[in-house]
């Protein structure tokens, strides 16, 4: 039911930035921005060294990369939205379903999710999503007297989707308004749905996002598993353009707004299906007569094929519904079924009626009947499914998405991170999202670093794939600031080809001699100092206090897991291979063993930089190495490896010092 | 509350859902389809003069039946929706599939 919004809901609706805090934000983003452009049109102009082109033109691509970066976030910030209070949700009267999703955790992890979420003070239904099909769930949930929901037998022999096709398939098992999604191992406040049901007073309102917030995570975060500038000033920069995106746990959705996309979805899927099998059609159907070899019952099969997809072809021009349309197709399809199948059939008949006289039971072929004899009429059955050609065009000339369990799939299928594409297409409807910054939920972060590297190459692929196959900067239906707002999250994982030149080139200076920029003079310095300082106050006055120093370690210290996700899922999308990526398992492996070998190419890294160290001081001791580049280059190295030495630390971590009790204690 | 009428017609069935069709009640026609394709029916003619509200869940639920109804050899077409139920299947695109029919008659011609 839609609730009338009170002038204090409204309000509360409409919260944003003080305008003071707003204003001082917009004047850094200014002069920051004109201070990279100023430096960098300066690098490409006037300062890049074409006799070592082969460096000089991916450094200065590498800073290009860089400083669209920093435009892209200054964009955000641009119109950054921290939001207060909520407006408060009518007492009751809302419908929620919470979802806790769970493949393999352990059952103890479940269960404590599960005592949480019936914790949660709102009136709501509460439901273990087990995708393990597990027993121990099963009763575990009884004994709570919580609702387990399972694939349906629709999804036996078909795509399971993972996550996104565990959440489709409870979609239509449940009815509630509003469905809150829990990861299996999300602690969630007991008031969780009182802080933020009341966005959705705004019928416009699709989504509610909260943090992810991990409390298994020492204050240092030696594997950078808290994300306070991501569940902080991004995500509200992107609130502010609308455009605050689902990151798949502890957020609430509005179910009309899923079915609405399932359905839009749905049609969209089965037109393009349709109009791609009847432009291809006459390709695929002279290549098939080809390779009939003048076998005739083929030819003229095909031949009467081709003549239905014309039929289907124009009535589809005309404007016929496409049910319509497919519904004739198919039944022109058995009737070359059936027609082809005949002389089978009439033969077969023929050859029973001689064995039955033969014998003196007249019943012995009685059990042959002749339904069965009309099975190989049917189109599954025929000797018609063996020309590949016209399976095909009958698989794709139908409104039944045969090759999926379910019709409708609300959660987009396209990547293995759903809720970004999810989102995404949402916004493409006009609903609106929210991106309300309280922690409500706590949850548990790998606590070694294969666990780690493994969760963060996962979100980097799915990130691409959507990349790939959705490119938000050509979605038409989106507002511009939208498109630039999820295009940044894109741009920021491409970070791993920019790293690999921002240690290569200091190594390369210092080691050999070779200087990518011309000038390393007063001109560079008078350039590239401001936009340095700028930038980091734009970082600094942006965060708000909020830690910043980890994330920039890892975004240029994991950059063999960032490459990886670009190609593997280029190749993934354009050449269909597999991503290859494991389940994140939510606890830690005991064993003692230091993972050296996962961090191999940052170890090379490393100890080129310490060689480069060593081999320009010997150069500067003999009167080599002359000018201020060497200096220049040796702060640079000094900054990788202090960017680097995370990963040290990553190595050697232990895991949280104690281990969170497993039963959550909540007043 | 919704109810749900079947009569039995020449050459199909026809299903006419009173009332709300939402994600409440779509599960009621979806089982009813199923029945009747149990049953052996084949062409499943919902009609929809008397449907006064539908919602995504409701359209989805005709969908699911539509998938069901094909995937038995069989059919789903929908009949006379009111002006609400229209408004919906134009704005979801879902009439470029699903295109309705002006009345059971026609409905169950092929």
């Amino acid at each position: 039911m839609t609730m009338e919004a009170t002038r204090h809901d409204r309000r509360r609706l409409e919260q944003k930035t003080s305008p003071r805090r707003l204003a001082v934000i917009r004047i850094v983003i200014v002069l920051a921005a004109a201070s990279g452009l100023n430096y960098v049109v300066w690098r490409w102009l006037a300062s890049v060294n074409w006799e070592s082109w082969w460096i000089a033109v991916p450094l200065v691509l590498a800073e290009t990369y860089s400083l669209i970066d920093s435009l892209l976030f200054g964009l955000g910030a641009w119109r950054i939205r921290e939001r207060g209070e909520p407006p408060k949700p009518p007492a009751a009267g809302y419908t929620v379903d919470v979802f806790i999703t769970t493949y393999n955790e352990p059952v103890d992890l479940v269960v404590r999710t599960a005592r949480a979420a019936l914790d949660i003070s709102y009136p709501h239904t509460t439901w273990i999503l087990d995708d393990g099909a597990r027993d121990e769930i099963r009763a575990a949930a009884e004994s709570l007297g919580i609702g387990v929901i399972t694939r349906s037998a629709d999804w036996i022999d078909r795509p399971r989707h993972a996550k996104a096709g565990n959440l489709n398939n409870a979609l239509l098992a449940t009815e509630g308004e509003f469905v809150l999604v829990l990861d299996a191992d999300q602690v969630a406040d007991p008031l969780i749905l009182d802080r933020t049901l009341g966005y959705f007073k705004d019928p416009q309102v699709a989504l509610v996002q909260t943090p992810q917030w991990f409390e298994n995570v020492p204050d240092a975060d030696p594997l950078g598993s808290q994300a306070p500038l991501f569940y902080g000033p991004i995500q509200q920069s992107k609130d502010g353009w609308n455009a605050a995106f689902f990151c798949g746990s502890n957020a609430i959705l509005r179910r009309e707004a899923l079915m609405q996309l399932g359905i839009s979805r749905y049609v969209a899927e089965v037109e393009q299906s349709v109009y791609r099998a009847i432009t291809t059609s006459k390709r695929v159907l002279a290549r098939a007569r080809e390779e009939a070899q003048g076998d005739r019952r083929v030819t003229l099969a095909l031949r009467r094929a081709a003549e239905i997809v014309e039929t289907a072809r124009v009535e589809i021009i005309r404007g016929d519904g496409i049910a319509d349309v497919t519904y004739r197709f198919q039944r022109g399809i058995d009737a070359i079924s059936t027609d082809y199948a005949d002389a089978d059939i009439a033969l077969m008949r023929d050859n029973l009626r001689e064995l039955a006289s033969l014998s003196d039971d007249p019943d012995t072929f009685g059990s042959i009947d002749e339904a069965a004899l009309e099975l190989l009429g049917r189109r599954d059955t025929s000797p018609i499914a063996a020309i590949e050609a016209i399976s095909l065009l009958a698989g794709a000339l139908n409104v039944d998405r045969g090759d999926e369990a379910q019709a409708i799939m609300p959660m987009a299928t396209i990547s293995v991170t759903e809720d970004m594409a999810t989102s995404m297409r949402l916004h493409g409807l006009g609903w609106r999202s929210v991106y309300h910054g309280e922690i409500l939920a706590s949850g548990l972060a790998p606590e070694d670093l294969e666990t780690m590297l493994g969760q963060r190459l996962r979100w980097a692929q799915g990130t691409m794939q959507v990349f790939f196959r959705e490119n938000p900067l050509l979605q038409w239906r989106l507002s511009l600031g939208q498109r630039l707002m999820y295009f940044s999250t894109m741009w920021s994982y491409l970070s791993g080809f920019p790293a690999l030149v921002y240690v290569t080139a200091p190594v390369l200076c210092l080691a050999f001699g070779v200087i990518p920029v011309t000038a390393y003079s007063l001109d560079f310095f008078a350039r590239f100092i401001p936009f340095l300082i700028l930038n980091q106050l734009l970082f600094w006055v942006v965060a708000a206090g909020r830690p910043t120093w980890r994330g920039a370690q890892y975004s240029l210290a994991l950059f063999p897991v960032w490459i990886e996700s670009v190609t593997s899922a280029f190749r993934n999308v354009f050449l269909g291979q597999p991503l290859g990526f494991r389940v994140t398992s939510k606890t830690g492996a005991e064993e003692g063993r230091r993972r050296w070998d996962l961090v191999k190419p940052q170890l090379y890294v490393m100890g080129a930089l310490v060689v480069a160290l060593i081999v320009v001081s010997i150069r500067i001791l003999a009167g080599q190495a002359e000018g201020i580049a060497p200096y220049v280059n040796i702060v640079w190295v000094f900054y990788d490896l202090a960017v680097f030495s995370i990963i040290i630390r990553a190595v050697l971590y232990r895991g949280p010092a104690v281990t969170p009790t497993p039963t959550k204690e909540t007043s | 509350m919704t109810s749900i009428d079947v009569r039995e017609a020449d050459g199909g069935v026809v299903l006419a859902p009173t009332g709300r069709l939402t994600v409440v009640t779509a599960p009621n026609l979806r089982s009813a389809v199923a029945d009747r394709i149990a049953a052996g029916d084949r062409i499943i003619v919902v009609d929809l003069s008397a449907t006064d509200f539908v919602d995504s869940s409701g359209l989805g639920a005709l969908v699911s039946c539509l998938k069901s109804a094909r995937q038995a050899g069989g059919d789903l077409r929908i009949v006379a929706p009111t002006e609400q139920v229209s408004m919906v299947l134009k704005m979801t695109n879902l009439d470029r599939i699903l295109q309705p029919r002006a009345s059971v008659a026609d409905a169950l011609r092929d």
